[in-house]
């Protein structure tokens, strides 16, 4: 058996302030595995760990922020270990990253088929003129029309829906093996997205690719994804199978998320809320992080921080609820 | 039930210039011809994507712009010639919360004077009555009341959003225009801040306008949806009906492409071709015949009335 | 006790050195009449010329020398500093006031009045500051409070540039756009909420620019359309020694040029520390 596209092992990231005092465990103890052609929904809310988990996979992290502990495996090979020099050669050609905003991807001075093309000069050495002649192909491909004239403009001639496109076209310039995309949809209409996400499926299956969302937003999950994980507090609180999740969470707080989602349907007359606010992260409290918030919660729970269960093949949580199953 | 608000045939124009004098002028249709009404204690949800003219909208209502023609009428008086007086009543009884916020609460005053603003600049009560009010509101949206003499920037952005609930609720208005209020707020307080309206609604019999490009949330808002493309009204009725069955082919468009809230929902996928296009130079005939799925030839010439089928009204020539 | 914690806090990466300068300049403004050796007015014509005390034929009754009217040099020095920071920071707070309050009122109402401050802002700016503060200076006379009148009247558009601007972008936050509909007057809105999120602003630059007044208001002293003759201004001080550059007597220009460089290397350091101590709150609100 060939090993998974993507196995991370109780990868931690942890930002340290600059007197040293404050530890920020935004990425915990986090261990995921999936396979090429895999669709996997990181899913969490703003300061879960979820964008802090995305740098990590592609070792951009911020000055203050540091890998711990754990290993990242990408086809077999430890990318932690690995050297910087050794990361470029990674980056943007075994995995490429999409970023949240198609504007602030997009430099404004250099022509998009300069911006398209870059990657494959960078990786592959290729000439202006073939790299050129490459990036009408991937325009082609993202389906954005005349590909031919649209090489020659810039950005600001581009509507939101065809920027995001050129994003995702350089994404895949370098025909990468697992493709990260951070919040991908957030900024564009709903008729837009539906063409976007649609595209996305699309060069999945052509290029056979493996895909990461990582989004708050989990209608994409149930469209697009076959994994999801749910972070909080910087851990991965339950993951597995998106319709195994779906239908039988395992975890009090991704049931909690599934059931605030209003309706279109169905008249519900009111939303089933979760109480209180997410926890400061740099003072997080004894036993499991949800505690104070969860529904369900019992004595243990504040005392002793649960470990990972199973409570069903492939599904993971962590719940002393799901104790018993392991 | 009473009407609160009456918006008739509202249109708002504004003159676009480009050219090198400013001397090619166009005019952008940001509102064209727009009719609804809210009923007392009841919501009425706009959806649309960008450009289609809910913001304007929201504006007209709240009196920060003026229609360029039709009439918007608040306890059935025209607010175009209304009296100072009416123009007071008025301004106390429509109220907004908006999308972001980290921008709504004025970052140099303390959470106490923001709840008291309007109180304070409409009516004349004593510092005492003031306070209470204020804490009488902080406790109505779950907020403590030391929360007063505090600054936004010792909130989170779901309590933020309550605090901007609270300060709209102070003059007891009879309309808040809701635009966007839950869009920038994480899934699990999301729900917080709907339940909060709808709870305020139930006590109250405030009416909403709400305004949201989340289609789930305005269908579970509302009464009734008004879906709007490039400033003019395509389809109204009631929220349940509107989105299990759609009937212009926007609508249906729109609803196909809402994400869906549990994997097994596979619904039929309507991938509608290019983008809205620029209301400064909108396609003649219906403005969304050069994405419509079945369009026909009669769509590129003829712009289609809004009319009456079965309870509820579509601007389509399809139901011609 | 409260309070004088959380001004020493914030005070905690002060810079020291422009501190330190302003500090010992508004002593010496302060104090001037016990601080200062001799009558910065009169001297003895027996002693003219003198140079600093280091020196050969020099003497610590004049530790830095005297001009050629015989005055003590240290003793001008000090009571120059009283004029530099009076006209300074007056000229300073003037401008700040009139062009942060017309910058508003412009960046808000917008239209006419919009039209016609930046009309004015922009006809202002084209001009040289210095050519037009001598300009005004001929019309209006020498004197004291004419210099800092003319100062804030050359300097206040700067301030109405920046503020505006500023304005241009909080006018369409949501909070702004909530006043309105809380029923509150454009003054109300001006007053509330614009002032006191460019107030900042206004500070920071006030700071940048007591530099460029300082040198201003020496300029127009030693081009002689400043401050009158017998006070003793630093840049008068200038003009007066400039005489004595040929024939030696550098004490007579070096000693004011130094003072005005300090202040100035000090007002520069100060705007600039208090520039980084107030954006990044300016940007995250």
């Amino acid at each position: 058996m060939t090993a998974p596209l993507l196995e991370l092992r109780n990868l931690s990231t942890h930002y340290v302030s600059a007197s040293g005092t404050r530890v920020v465990r935004a990425v915990d103890d986090v261990s995921l595995t999936m396979n090429a052609r895999d669709t996997l929904g990181i899913v969490g809310e703003s300061g879960s760990g979820k964008s802090t988990l995305a740098l990590t996979m592609l070792r951009v992290l911020p000055p203050a922020a540091r890998i711990v502990g754990g290993q990242m495996l990408l086809e077999g090979e430890d990318l932690v270990a690995k050297s910087e020099e050794e990361m470029r050669k990674v980056r943007g050609k075994r995995i490429a990253m999409i970023l949240q905003d198609p504007m602030a991807s997009l430099n404004p001075l250099f022509s998009i088929g300069d911006q398209v093309g870059e990657p494959l000069r960078q990786h592959e050495g290729a000439s202006r003129a073939s790299a050129w002649k490459k990036a009408i192909g991937l325009l082609k491909a993202v389906r954005i029309p005349a590909p031919e004239s649209r090489v020659t403009q810039y950005p600001h001639e581009m509507s939101g829906g065809m920027r995001q496109r050129i994003v995702g076209a350089i994404g895949i310039s370098c025909e990468p093996r697992l493709l990260i995309a951070d919040e991908p949809t957030t900024s564009l209409d709903l008729t837009i997205q539906a063409q976007y996400l649609n595209l996305l499926r699309d060069l999945q299956q052509d290029y056979g690719l493996g895909l990461i969302f990582i989004t708050h937003n989990l209608g994409i999950v149930a469209k697009m994804c076959n994994l999801l994980a749910v972070m909080y507090a910087g851990r991965v609180v339950e993951s597995g199978p998106v319709s195994t999740v779906f239908n039988a969470p395992a975890h009090p707080y991704t049931a909690a998320l599934l059931h605030s989602i209003p309706r279109m349907t169905e008249r519900r007359e009111r939303l089933s809320a979760i109480d209180g606010q997410p926890p400061d992260m740099s003072a997080l409290p004894k036993g499991c992080a949800f505690a104070a918030r969860c529904p369900r919660v019992f004595d243990r729970c504040r005392q002793e921080e649960p470990p990972v269960f199973t409570p069903s093949p492939g599904q993971t949580a962590r719940c002393w609820l799901a104790e018993g199953t392991r | 039930m009473s009407v609160v608000l009456e918006v008739d045939r509202v249109s708002k124009h504004f003159q676009a210039r480009s050219g090198f004098f400013g001397g090619d002028r166009r005019v952008v249709r940001a509102v064209d011809n727009v009719s609804f009404s809210i009923e007392e204690g009841t919501s009425l949800g706009v959806v649309g994507e960008s450009g289609c003219g809910k913001s304007t909208t929201a504006k007209l209502v709240l009196g920060l712009e003026d229609p360029s023609a039709g009439a918007i009428r608040f306890e059935g008086k025209d607010l175009v010639g209304m009296d100072a007086a009416g123009r007071r009543h008025y301004r106390k009884s429509v109220q907004a919360v908006f999308q972001d916020p980290y921008a709504s609460l004025s970052p140099r005053m303390r959470i106490g004077a923001i709840i008291a603003e309007p109180l304070i600049t409409n009516e004349k009560h004593s510092a005492d009555t003031v306070r209470a009010r204020v804490l009488e509101m902080l406790d109505l949206v779950g907020l403590p009341a030391r929360s007063a003499d505090l600054f936004p920037h010792e909130f989170s952005g779901g309590q933020r959003q309550r605090i901007a609930i609270a300060r709209a609720l102070a003059l007891s208005p009879r309309l808040i225009v809701l635009d966007e209020p839950v869009s920038a707020l994480d899934v699990s307080i999301r729900a917080q801040i709907l339940n909060l309206l709808r709870d305020v609604q139930d006590r109250l019999g405030v009416s909403y306008l709400f305004i949201a490009h989340d289609l789930a949330a305005v269908a579970h808002m509302s009464q009734t949806i008004i879906v709007m493309y490039l400033g003019k009204i395509v389809e109204s009725g009631e929220a349940r009906a509107l989105a299990r069955t759609p009937m212009h082919p926007y609508t249906a468009a729109l609803f196909s492409a809402s994400l869906p809230d549990h994997p097994d929902d596979r619904r039929e996928e309507i991938i509608l071709s290019g983008e809205v296009p620029s209301p400064m130079n909108p396609p003649t005939g219906c403005h969304f015949h050069p994405r419509c799925p079945r369009a026909m030839a009669r769509c590129a010439q003829e712009a289609p009335t809004l009319r009456e089928i079965d309870g509820r009204r579509v601007a389509c020539h399809l139901f011609d | 006790m409260r309070a004088l914690r959380s001004v020493r806090a914030w005070l905690r990466d002060a810079p020291a050195i422009p501190f330190l300068i302003l500090g010992l300049i508004a002593f010496a403004a302060v104090f001037a009449d016990f601080l200062a050796p001799h009558d910065p007015q009169f001297g003895k014509l027996s002693e003219r010329f003198l140079p600093p005390f280091w020196i050969e034929r020099g003497s610590t009754a004049h530790i830095f020398g005297t001009d050629h009217l015989g005055r003590d040099v240290l003793s001008r020095l000090i009571f120059g500093a009283r004029v530099s920071m009076v006209v300074g920071f007056t000229a300073v707070i003037v401008s700040g006031v009139v062009g942060t309050t017309l910058g508003i009122v412009s960046g808000y109402l917008g239209s006419w009045a919009d039209q016609i401050i930046m009309r004015v802002t922009d006809a202002w700016l084209a001009l040289p500051a210095l050519t037009f503060a001598i300009f005004l200076a001929a019309i209006v006379g020498p004197s004291e409070m004419n210099i800092v009148i003319i100062l804030a009247a050359v300097y206040w558009t700067r301030y109405a540039r920046i503020v505006r601007g500023e304005v241009l972008s909080l006018k369409e936050r949501e909070f702004v756009r909530l006043a309105i509909v809380a029923g509150c007057s454009k003054w109300t809105i001006m007053r509330r909420h614009i002032l006191p999120n460019v107030i900042n602003s206004s500070i920071v630059l006030a700071t940048l620019m007591l530099g460029i007044v300082i040198v201003t208001e020496a300029s127009l002293s030693f081009l002689g359309v400043g401050v009158p003759p017998p006070k003793p201004a630093w840049g008068v001080m200038l003009a007066d020694g400039k005489q004595g550059l040929m024939v030696g007597h550098w004490w007579l220009t070096v000693m004011p040029g130094t003072c005005i460089m300090l202040m100035v290397l000090a007002a520069n350091l100060l705007g600039d520390w208090l520039r980084v101590k107030l954006d990044p709150q300016l940007r995250q609100l």
